[in-house]
């Protein structure tokens, strides 16, 4: 057996596991860590960030666009406490990330050393699980423990806490090849009693409706999915977090449902009488918060990897805890050859419902709409082209005007609404899948919550874009202020905001504006076929509002959808 | 509604702050908590007492459901089982009423653990009501301090149950 230090335990772990990229930042009691570094970096990199924020959210964007976990490596105190907003956005939107920080020696645990900070206790409540090491000879198991139960069940962040003196404890590297632990046990396949019950359900239904999310896509259960909703025929809706799991250009798509849903999805899930959730929670902005009026006529089928979802916010007819992909193959397993059923009436509802409020917008000669801008992105870019959204007005347009026909290909931050996430997840995305083309789109107020990753994505030379969207102002926030508080618009606007184009120039990268319609697709152009870090500043108009809108605390089939309804 | 709720969890630190957010993360107050080795030197039980919505702590279960270091969790509310708590009590022992709390001690099995020049100290172990009747009774000695364990709680054996606890 090898002796080594804890510091080089963990890189033959990692390599062990499979990692080829980490995010981090050096400091006091990682030091080790680093210095042992030099010897692994031809099998794995290191992305020195600017922020370790920055490095969570990459980590994130790795994770959600290759499905392999995200790692961050930081010292202690600030540097971990700094990690907190993005381990709590990954495991809002069941993003695998394994965060490794340093610590202070276990001796002085708890004694208000230097950069001391209680990271166990600080990231308790927004991790799955975390971990302080206490011996370098648990490190090993202890980190594949982490990745396991990271990217395992429902993905989620982990945490490993480092001390120094487990960093330069010198032990046997026993890394070990299987893992079990006794009171972990993620669920894989369906009851058969569920199953059953739930194809009942199914074939006696007359206006079923799928109700696709996020777990479709961390489940890999695309393909089991357009199979099972083309052998019944069944519409596909999709939550913000399910955009991509199914194809937007198939025919029994019905676009995103919720809050700024589409009024087709919203209607059909409230008229429908069978719901089948596949990997969604229910939450208040996929459902409008009403949950007392949620789909009144309806039976409800809610598959799920993670138990506590069940009945959380809707009460459901038919739970089935199981991995997504697992549970459509027993579905389609059990269901009978022949099946009889018409969905013509019910499917020509929904369509003419689509037709009634389609997604719209009305671009004119003189500002730019962000919808419009967002359509045009679309119609340029790769197929398959990675297109991550921060938070915002500009996030609800992408979702509404962008045609996204892969898992993978969204990423935005739904459960927690970060903003600052998209630029640097776009980044993760990009070391993730470095062959495919990715644009980060962001709006002013987000991408100054980050901005200073660019130094970190031009040191890379990497082939990104950024689409900043200015409207000079959190225009989500405006956009409430104007529909719920009478249009006083109280610390909304930027008095002062930066030259983009001049930062973007600073940092090494490439800055282009454009504030006329009929100059966009052209400067789009330019800037996506432009090599390395493109920044391509759009100016916008600030009063154009998302529309549909579920009212916080609305019923689905209340929609505000357009300013002639704002009372 | 009062549930009584027992957790096999990992004999590890920080394995009860974990139990314990997810109460303080909803508001809700633990009522009585009580950790203490089983059987299996690496496993804890841990006998939580608590009072509050139906609905929210069926998905607090859920939760403890999802956490590594919990290995097995189960309400007793609706089980029949046995509940026991064990109580200290220093009560104001004067020339007077010296004899009487010892005759109540008696009634109610509780030992004198402890004797002051004018205190005793009594230690008695029952079910919650028990506990609270004695206690009742003695306030107008003047009780000057109590400890008490909180519940600890098994479901009943089946087989023999109602057997063999008479109090």
């Amino acid at each position: 057996m090898a002796r080594m230090i804890g510091a080089e335990m963990f890189f033959e772990t990692l390599i062990d596991e499979g990692i080829d990229v980490i995010f981090g930042i050096p400091g006091g009691y990682v030091l080790k860590v680093y210095d042992v570094m030099p010897k692994f970096t031809d099998r794995i990199k290191h992305v020195l960030t600017r922020h370790e924020q920055g490095a969570t959210h990459m980590a994130d964007g790795y994770a959600r666009a290759s499905g392999k976990p995200g790692v961050v490596l930081c010292t202690s105190g600030p540097a971990a406490t700094n990690t907190v907003t993005g381990i709590a956005t990954a495991q809002m939107d069941s993003s695998p990330i394994v965060v490794f920080t340093g610590q202070v020696p276990l001796p002085y645990l708890g004694s208000d050393a230097f950069q001391e900070a209680d990271h166990i206790g600080i990231t308790r409540p927004c991790t799955k699980h975390n971990y302080l090491v206490r011996k370098a000879i648990d490190l090993p198991k202890t980190m594949k423990e982490a990745f396991y139960i990271a990217s395992s069940g429902r993905p989620s962040p982990v945490l490993v806490d480092m001390p120094k003196d487990v960093i330069l404890g010198e032990d046997e590297l026993i890394i070990p090849d299987e893992i079990s632990l006794r009171g972990y046990n993620p669920p894989t396949k369906g009851d058969p009693k569920q199953i059953k019950k739930a194809v009942d359900m199914i074939l006696k239904s007359k206006r079923p409706i799928i109700f696709g999310g996020g777990g479709i896509i961390h489940a890999n259960a695309t393909a089991e999915l357009i199979e099972f909703a083309h052998r019944l025929e069944i519409p596909v809706t999709s939550t913000l977090m399910g955009l991509g799991a199914y194809p937007q250009d198939d025919p029994l798509y019905v676009h995103m449902l919720g809050m700024h849903g589409s009024y087709a999805a919203n209607m059909a899930v409230h008229s429908s009488d069978l719901v089948i959730s596949i990997g969604a929670r229910f939450d208040d902005r996929a459902t409008g918060g009403n949950f007392e009026e949620f789909s009144p006529n309806a039976e409800i089928i809610h598959i799920d990897i993670d138990p506590s979802t069940i009945d959380k916010n809707i009460v459901v007819h038919c739970p089935i805890i199981g991995h997504a992909k697992e549970v459509l193959k027993q579905l389609l397993e059990a269901l009978p050859s022949k099946i009889d059923f018409d969905r013509s009436k019910w499917r020509r509802q929904i369509n003419e419902w689509d037709k009634k409020h389609p997604m719209s917008y009305n671009q004119t000669e003189d500002k730019i709409l962000t919808s419009f801008a967002i359509d045009t992105l679309s119609k340029i870019t790769d197929d398959d082209a990675i297109i991550v959204s921060d938070v915002g007005q500009h996030q609800m347009w992408v979702a509404q005007f962008y045609k996204f026909n892969y898992p993978r290909t969204h990423i935005t931050s739904g459960g927690l609404g970060t903003m600052g996430f998209g630029f640097p997840a776009g980044m993760g995305a990009k070391f993730a899948c470095p062959d495919k083309q990715v644009v980060c789109v962001c709006g002013d107020g987000s991408f100054q919550m980050n901005m200073q990753e660019l130094a970190t994505a031009v040191e890379h030379k990497m082939d990104l874009k950024i689409m900043l969207l200015n409207n000079g102002h959190h225009g989500m926030v405006r956009q409430w202020q104007t529909m719920f508080f009478e249009g006083n618009y109280s610390a909304s606007r930027f008095g002062v905001l930066p030259d983009f184009v001049m930062l973007a120039q600073s940092f090494g990268a490439t800055g282009l504006r454009v504030d006329r319609p009929d100059q966009l697709e052209a400067t789009l152009k330019e800037g996506l076929s432009t090599e390395g870090v493109v920044l391509m500043e759009i100016m916008v108009d600030c009063e154009e509002l998302v529309y549909p809108m579920i009212a916080p605390g609305g019923a689905m089939s209340d929609m505000i959808l357009g300013v002639s309804d704002v009372a | 509604m009062r549930h009584t709720i027992s957790l096999f969890v990992d004999n590890e630190s920080g394995v009860l702050s974990r139990v314990a957010g997810l109460f303080s993360a909803r508001g809700f107050n633990i009522e009585s908590l009580n950790v203490a080795e089983t059987l299996d030197p690496d496993t804890s039980r841990i006998t939580l007492v608590t009072t509050g919505d139906d609905f929210i702590i069926e998905q607090v279960i859920k939760r403890f459901n999802n956490m590594v270091n919990v290995i097995w969790v189960d309400d007793l509310t609706e089980e029949t089982r046995v509940e026991r708590e064990m109580i200290l009590l220093r009560v104001e022992a004067k020339e007077k009423t010296r004899a009487e709390i010892l005759r109540m001690a008696d009634i109610f099995r509780a030992k004198v653990v402890d004797v002051g020049l004018e205190t005793y100290t009594l230690e008695l172990t029952g079910d919650k009501e028990k506990v609270n009747a004695f206690m009742e009774l003695l306030e107008p000695m003047g009780i000057k301090e109590i400890a008490r364990t909180g519940t600890v709680a098994m479901k009943r054996d089946t087989k023999n149950s109602n057997t063999g606890d008479s109090q």
